[in-house]
Order: structure tokens, then sequence, then C-alpha cells
């Protein structure tokens, strides 16, 4: 028998619902009997396996039993050498990556458009991020991937950094030349840390760019919640074999609950187990409902749904055909106007809207006809809201020009200004729409004109703008000192 | 007889049931379940997901109302598209018309026009008129291709839950709307006022065709098999009036035999009662 089709954890927790064992340990709910709404809300169910570790069902700060045996079974179903079964999203998971290959003023290079959760990282280890231009697509306003160009220059700029980490693939769908990127980093010591919050599908589906760890990475964050099926917020981190994993979970255990959700976790197990059994089909099935989405909508016309046609063999190294990116910069609207009138105008939620892009999340929880609707809804507005294509913000690439490291930065002396009189100064503070996440300014760095004209027009956009103390993002933390 | 009895919830709290001869048809096809029952009250009729949609005593009712209607309002049409009716009754009535030229049906579900053919005879026989193409697919996807094609769209959808769903969408609405010619009508299923889930419905689909056509009303029928009886119909148009363009001369010239709609029952179907007024009112 495949071993893949087992799933330890869930069949535990459907022995324990079996065995009706008297609950005199947390939650207080008792299998949903002391929250009569909640359990009505969720079912009977859902509350039944809402349970507190104990000796049957493991322990996940640390495992000896059944959540060991669901982390091999994913780990052996992932190529990698150990996996991790994460509670707190995929933040938790890059977070953990982070802190365990590099220390305060450790050097680690990495593309900017990397997600908050990377630079959060850096706030509370104290490490010196060396950023790699990643190459952008004026046409589409977006950032790239990594040249392998541009990350060798990297390296040899900063031979004692200790990490390079690539994001597999970008939120757009943007892959880098990730095999190269690993054999130039593990030929000067350096190790390889993949961002995979959106590439689940890439270790199951059918002609998909390479997973992190079969071209070799170290460490990577796998957000098994986005193209996996399980659970928001679960997640999973793995671990190739050069990386020692007791030193990696007494990373986790830092700053991870010690009440690990069931019902996170048996969500972990089960869409594992559907994807080494069904993987194939599944994103094949996606894989079709993207491409046939991408076909109708170029031809309503102006919009742009790009794909493998931009791979360029170097910042554009491969491309993930699951992912709906839709260029809406013809139609005189930003991708940001069309989110917003899909979702008032038409029922219709997507993933996000930037500048110049929508992207829809499509899966295997799809149907035909919603993307339907949603092609004849881009058609519709076009055809209701299309205007001169004027005034439209050309998103360039802002290279950051890193004055402090992110922790310096974030816990130095600081005064808050507003927006418009920041110009020049060092913010002490991450400023990003989300999603993407992706910081427009990040703590350390210097802010300039251009950030700040970004920032507006985003927010005139009706871009949701985090990170700033200031709610409304109309006034920053900027750094009292200076390097003179 | 065996005391057979098919019972339809029309709400959580009330059935609708009829006396069943025997089952002449069952089956899942890749859209929903479909079953065909033959009963000594209402004749054949046929379910889509356990939901009636048509008996032989009554579809005279339902297929003269969506069709006539129209017809009467504008009597040059020549160009009409039907979504849904799988089971041919609208073509039946449209073929009544040697003005219509060319009627284009796009059906999603193959099998329901199958089984129509094989056990209701009484409606699909409106298949075999020569201007009926049948396209099988999906009805939204067909009329956004479109461009100012069609004198008339008749949308005979099922309940919005199931295939249908896509039938009951803004998108859907402005896709028509564009499909349409300049003196363009669409007619539409619009479910019934009275239980609160139809009337949720009916008065969402209302709005959404309300924002959408320049022109937009409802009309009513008695049908006897649908839940409360009290069926409504949408009439919308990029300006067409389904009163003040009426007419009446020109239809009844035409000699078209009707069981149910006439002239003045035409005018009779726009007049609504008052909480179906006010119901309607709130969503313009």
């Amino acid at each position: 028998m495949n071993r893949q089709s087992e799933a330890p954890l869930y069949e535990a927790l459907l022995r324990l619902r079996e065995n009706r064992i008297v609950p005199f340990d947390v939650p207080g709910h008792k299998r949903g009997r002391g929250s009569p709404e909640l359990t009505a809300f969720l079912g009977e169910a859902c509350m039944s396996v809402d349970v507190n570790s104990m000796k049957p069902l493991d322990n996940l700060c640390h495992p000896t039993g059944v959540i060991r045996e669901a982390e091999a079974l994913a780990a052996e179903a992932f190529g990698a050498a150990h996996a991790f079964f994460m509670v707190g999203g995929t933040t938790s998971s890059v977070q953990a990556m982070v802190l365990s290959s590099v220390k305060r003023g450790d050097r680690i290079i990495l593309p900017r458009n990397v997600h908050q959760s990377v630079i959060n990282a850096l706030v509370l280890c104290g490490a010196v991020p060396v950023y790699v231009n990643p190459r952008t697509d004026r046409r589409l306003g977006i950032s790239l991937g990594m040249s392998v160009r541009d990350v060798a220059a990297a390296i040899d700029a900063h031979p004692d950094a200790k990490a390079v980490l690539v994001n597999n693939p970008t939120y757009y769908g943007i892959c880098s030349d990730i095999r190269s990127i690993v054999s130039l980093a593990h030929s000067r010591g350096m190790r390889v840390l993949a961002d995979e919050a959106h590439g689940t599908h890439f270790y199951f589906g059918e002609h998909m760019p390479v997973s992190a760890m079969a071209a070799g990475a170290d460490m990577a964050s796998v957000s098994m919640h986005k193209s996996g099926g399980s659970l928001t917020q679960s997640s999973l981190l793995l671990c190739g074999g050069g990386v020692n994993p007791d030193y990696v979970r007494q990373i986790i255990n830092l700053t991870q609950t010690t009440s690990g959700s069931y019902l996170l976790l048996s969500s972990l197990d089960l869409s594992r187990r559907n994807l080494a059994l069904r993987g194939p089909e599944i994103f094949a099935k996606v894989s079709r409902f993207a491409q046939y989405a991408r076909e109708e909508i170029n031809a309503i016309g102006d919009y742009y749904a790009y794909s493998r046609e931009l791979v360029n063999g170097d910042s554009i190294f491969d491309f993930d055909e699951t992912k709906l990116s839709v260029n809406t910069l013809d139609l005189g609207l930003a991708g940001i106007e069309v989110y917003d009138l899909l979702r008032d105008e038409y029922d219709i939620q997507i993933e996000f809207g930037d500048l110049g892009n929508i992207l829809a999340y499509i899966s295997v929880g799809d149907k035909t006809k919603n993307i339907e609707r949603l092609i004849s809804a881009l058609g519709e507005i076009r055809r209701l809201y299309r205007r001169e294509r004027v005034g439209m913000l050309e998103s360039e690439y802002i290279a950051p020009c890193v004055e402090l490291s992110p922790q310096e930065a974030f816990y130095a002396e600081k005064t808050s200004l507003p927006l418009e009189e920041c110009e020049d100064r060092v913010s002490c503070e991450f400023v990003m729409c989300y999603p993407p996440g992706i910081p427009i300014v990040a703590p350390g760095e210097r802010v300039t004109g251009q950030i700040i004209r970004y920032i507006r027009y985003a927010r005139e956009k009706g871009c949701v703008i985090t990170g700033p103390e200031c709610m409304d993002s109309s006034r920053l933390n900027v750094w009292k000192g200076s390097r003179e | 007889m065996d005391d057979l009895w098919y019972s339809e919830y029309h709400t959580e709290n009330v059935r609708f049931s009829i006396r069943v001869t025997r089952q002449l048809h069952s089956e899942k096809s890749d859209y929903q379940r479909i079953a065909v029952y033959e009963t000594p009250e209402f004749g054949r009729f046929l379910t889509l997901d356990g939901v009636m949609m048509l008996t032989e005593r009554d579809e005279f009712i339902y297929h003269e109302m969506i069709t006539h209607i129209p017809m009467a309002v504008n009597p040059d049409i020549r160009r009409v598209l039907v979504i849904g009716a799988g089971d041919g009754g609208v073509l039946r009535e449209l073929a009544k018309y040697d003005s219509v030229e060319e009627i284009d049906l796009v059906e999603i579900d193959r099998r329901v026009i199958e089984v129509c053919r094989e056990f209701l005879p009484q409606t699909a026989c409106g298949f075999d008129n020569p201007k009926v193409r049948v396209l099988i697919g999906d009805g939204i996807r067909h009329v956004r291709r479109v461009d100012n094609r069609y004198d008339l769209i008749i949308v005979d959808s099922t309940d919005p839950t199931g295939p249908g769903e896509v039938l009951f969408t803004k998108e859907f609405y402005g896709s028509c709307l564009h499909a349409l010619t300049e003196h363009g009508i669409m007619v539409n299923q619009h479910e019934s006022p009275f239980y609160a889930a139809d009337a949720q419905t009916m008065q969402r689909t209302h709005r959404r065709i309300a924002q959408t056509f320049p022109l937009a009303r409802v009309y009513q029928a008695h049908i006897p098999t649908y839940p409360s009886g009290h069926w409504l119909f949408g009439f919308a148009s990029k300006g067409l009036h389904p009163l003040r363009d009426f007419q009446p001369a020109l239809w009844e010239a035409l000699g078209i035999r009707t069981k149910y709609y006439t002239p003045h029952l035409h005018r009779g179907a726009f007049y609504l009662p008052k909480y179906v007024e006010d119901m309607l009112a709130d969503n313009e």
C-alpha cells in the first residue's frame, strides 16, 4: 500500500472522537458543548476535534508520535529531508527559515520584492539585507525574478553573506533560475531559502516550474493553505539534508504557540494526502481553467493575461501557468479599480489588484460557470468603465537606499512626521499595499519623493496601505538621528 | 394503483405533492439530476435536481407568456436567442411566427434535450423547426461573444441554484444588453414574489436588470405547479415599452392560436399586486 494514502494525525483524531474520552482539559468549550452558538455555526464535527495536545495526539512543540509521522509523510511527499507543520501562517515558516539561517549582523541576499514577513524576520534577528534589484517589466509594472548575474554580483560583493532568499514564484507567478542560484550559493557556502508561499503545486503538478527542494534549496516555506487546500494559517516549513532540523525546531519554538490547533494540523495532514494521491490531475485541471480564462480574457481586448510567453531565460526563468495575472493598464484603469468593480458591482472577489494588474486565484475548488462569470464581468467592465489611458502611474522599481539595518531602524529614536515632510529621511517602519504585502519602503530605507508620490497615488486609487503606526498612513515614523 | 406521491419542498415548511403513476426516466447528467414522471392529473412532468420544470398540463401558460408578450410588442422580431429551454416549449411557441428568421437555442445540458425528445414530445416538437440552431454550452459564454445581433433574448432558466446561477448575474444581463439590437427585448423567468427565499431572488434579479437596461418591467402569470402558483417574468428593453409600444392589432392579424395569452391579458399581466409593486420599487 502507498504510504502516502495514510493520514496518521487525521486517523488519531478519528480514534479520539470514537473513544469518547471524558475531557477535563482545555479547551473549555469541551467538544463544543460549552459554546452552543459557536457549535451551531461551525458544526459539531469541527468542535469535537478542536482539542489540546495529549498523549495519543502528540505535541507540536516536541513531536514524537502522530505529528512526527505526519511530518515524515509530508517530507516524503515534498521530497524534503524534514518537514515541519506550522500553525502561524507562512509568515511563521518564513521567519523560522530566516531566523535559523542568519543572526545579528549577518548578511542575507534577497530580492527587494519579498513579502513583509522576510523583512520582519530581519527586524527580529538583526541581520542585514543585501538587496538584489529584481528586474522589472515596464509594460506590466511588476517586479520580476532575480537575474543570476545580479545574484552572482551580490555574492561577489558580499562573500561573507550567509544566505540567499528566492521567491519561487512571485505572487504574479514569476520564477527565477533557482537551480543556478543554488549551485552558485552553495559553491560559496551560502544557504538558499525559498519563499514558496505561492508554489505548493510545484511539488505535485506536471509541467510546473521546479520546486525549491528539487532544485536543491536548503529550506522552503510552503503555503499549503493557498494552492494546497488546507485551512487558512496552516503552512509547511521544509528542510533539505544539510539543515539540522533539531535546531530549526528550537527556533520555531521561540515564537510558536504551545496550543497548536488540531484543526489546522489535521488539515495539513489530509491535504498532503490529497495532493500526494491526486496532485497531477488536480493541477492539470487548474492549469486548464487558467489557460482557458487567459485566452478568453485576451480575446476581450485591452486586458493582457500573461503567461509563458514572457519567459526570457533569466529574470523570468519560468512562469507558473496556474496564476491568472491580468494587466489592466490599457483599459485606463488601475488593477485595484478593476478589483473593486468586480466585488462591488459583480459580487466577484479576486485575490488582489495592484496599480496595474489583478490576480484571480484559480484552484481545484473552481467551477466552469464561475470562470465564465469572471470573464464576462471583465468584458462588462471594459464596456462600461474603460477610459483614456492618462495619468496612470508608471510603476517603476524603486531601488532602495538602505541606511540602517531593519532592526536598528525599527528600534531607533524616531519622530512622527506628515508623509509629505519625510523626503530624504530614514523610515523606521514599513509601508506597503496589502495585498500583495511587498514593502514600498522598509525600516532603515531612505524615503524619496518618488516613494511619497507612489504611496499617495496608491491611496487615491483605493489600495489598502498597511505598515505605519499611523493607521491612515498620513504620517510616518522616521529616524531622529543621521549618519553624519 | 400504488399510493405513490412526488413531493417538492416549496419552502422548508411547505410541500407540494402530485400523485405519480410511475417514473419514466431518471439519470444524473454532467450537470444535474434529470427525471420524468407520469401522473394522473398533470400528465408527464420533468424535474431537474428535484425541482419541477414543467408539466404537460400547465406548461402552456409559462411558454405562451414568456414568448407572446415580447412578440406582440415588437412583431418585427427576426432573430431570437433562447437560453435554457431544453424542453423545447419556447421553440414551439416561436414557430408560430413566420416573421422569425433565426432561432439560436443555447442549452448547457445536452441530456435535457435528449430526455425531452424521448419523453416529452408535446414541447420537444419545437426542435423540429428548421429555423432552430441548437448550441450546447454556457449561455453566458455564447452571449458575451455576440454584439448587436438578436432582436429578442428569452432567458428560460432554472432557479438560481445549480447550473442556472450564472443566468441571474449582472454580467450576464450586461452581456445580453450588448448582444441585442437597437429595439432589442430581453424576457426572463423572474421567480416568484411570494415565499421569502424566492422573493429575495426576485428582487435581486430585478435590481440587476434595472441597473443594466434602460427599461425594466415585470409581469405575472398564474402557474399551478410553481411555488405559490404566482409567477413573474421580466421584460427589459433598450426602449420599447411593454404597454405603450404594444401592437395588439398587428398581433391579432397574425391569427396565432393560444390557450392562455390574449391581448387583454397582456395588459393585465403588467398590473401587479401592491406588495409586489413595493418590492420592485425598493429595487429600482
